[in-house]
């Protein structure tokens, strides 16, 4: 399928428009991350009302996108197709819970606060690249 | 505004960048998926734009409230490269992260993205716990 301006201009201003709900939510702080995953340790629980506050926006637009035929600038809504609960599924959120724990980051609050300008974050979002990419290359396909 | 108050409204804009992706593209604003077909250079325009526009949000919030959000980093190097690693291969081979996965997934009520989301949030805590000691 052919990217029209449209989607770019969407794509633009979707992604904007998360990297400042990021910023204002405080998620964009890795301490913060840690400490609401420290469950037993000095918890800050702010980031259920995070989480909380995107799901329930998401979930009441989901009721718009079930009546919709088509997304506005496309044929036809990609969704994922996947049913079954699997193993590459569950040992890759495993794996990706241990790597969101030991930095603090996952990959939105990661490539947001790239405009901070730390160098840390950059070495993180490189090393990210370089693992998805050794999972394309390497692994992808041989554990299902 | 209190903290929950505007972890809750930041939340909120969140849920709604992700819903308005999908109604306007029919695309699932999943980072870890966006970023991932960016690196393997597929729909490099499309998927660029939106990184593009990641990386302007905390810029327009600092246009608005004056500072920059907060950034704490507390990880050593070794770790952070670590951490990168196990986040770009799991997200990769779990089909998503906290935002496909523990957004529109769960706002989807998708049984994968459920079982993601408990498994992802289970060995994160546990290796925070384990990491600062607090058990």
């Amino acid at each position: 399928m052919k990217t029209t301006v449209q989607q770019i201009g969407a794509a633009l201003f979707c992604g904007a428009l998360f990297g400042f709900g990021l910023s204002l939510s405080g998620m964009l702080d890795p301490a913060r991350v840690q400490g609401f995953l420290d469950i037993f340790g000095a918890w800050d629980p702010s980031l259920i009302f995070v989480l909380g506050g995107a799901v329930t926006v998401a979930f009441a637009g989901m009721g718009l996108v079930r009546r919709m035929g088509h997304p506005v600038f496309a044929d036809s809504f990609q969704l994922p197709t996947k049913t079954k609960v699997d193993m590459p599924l569950i040992l890759g959120s495993a794996l990706f819970g241990i790597g969101w724990g030991l930095g603090g980051f996952c990959p939105g609050p990661a490539l947001a606060s790239l405009s901070l300008g730390y160098g840390t974050v950059a070495i993180f979002v490189v090393t990210m690249a370089v693992g998805m990419i050794l999972h394309d290359r390497l692994l992808a396909g041989r554990l299902s | 505004m209190s903290p929950y108050l505007q972890s809750l409204a930041g939340g909120g804009l969140i849920g709604l960048s992700a819903i308005l992706y999908l109604i306007l593209t029919g695309r699932i604003a999943g980072i870890s998926g966006i970023f991932g077909r960016l690196v393997q250079g597929s729909s490099a325009a499309l998927n660029g734009a939106f990184v593009v526009g990641l990386v302007l949000g905390p810029m327009i919030y600092r246009a608005g409230f004056g500072s920059w959000p907060v950034v704490t980093i507390t990880a050593s190097l070794p770790l952070v490269i670590v951490a990168g690693l196990l986040v770009g291969i799991g997200s990769r081979m779990g089909s998503g992260c906290t935002s496909g996965h523990g957004v529109l997934g769960l706002a989807r009520l998708s049984p994968r993205s459920m079982a993601a989301v408990a498994t992802f949030l289970a060995t994160g805590m546990l290796t925070v716990t384990l990491l600062r000691g607090s058990l």
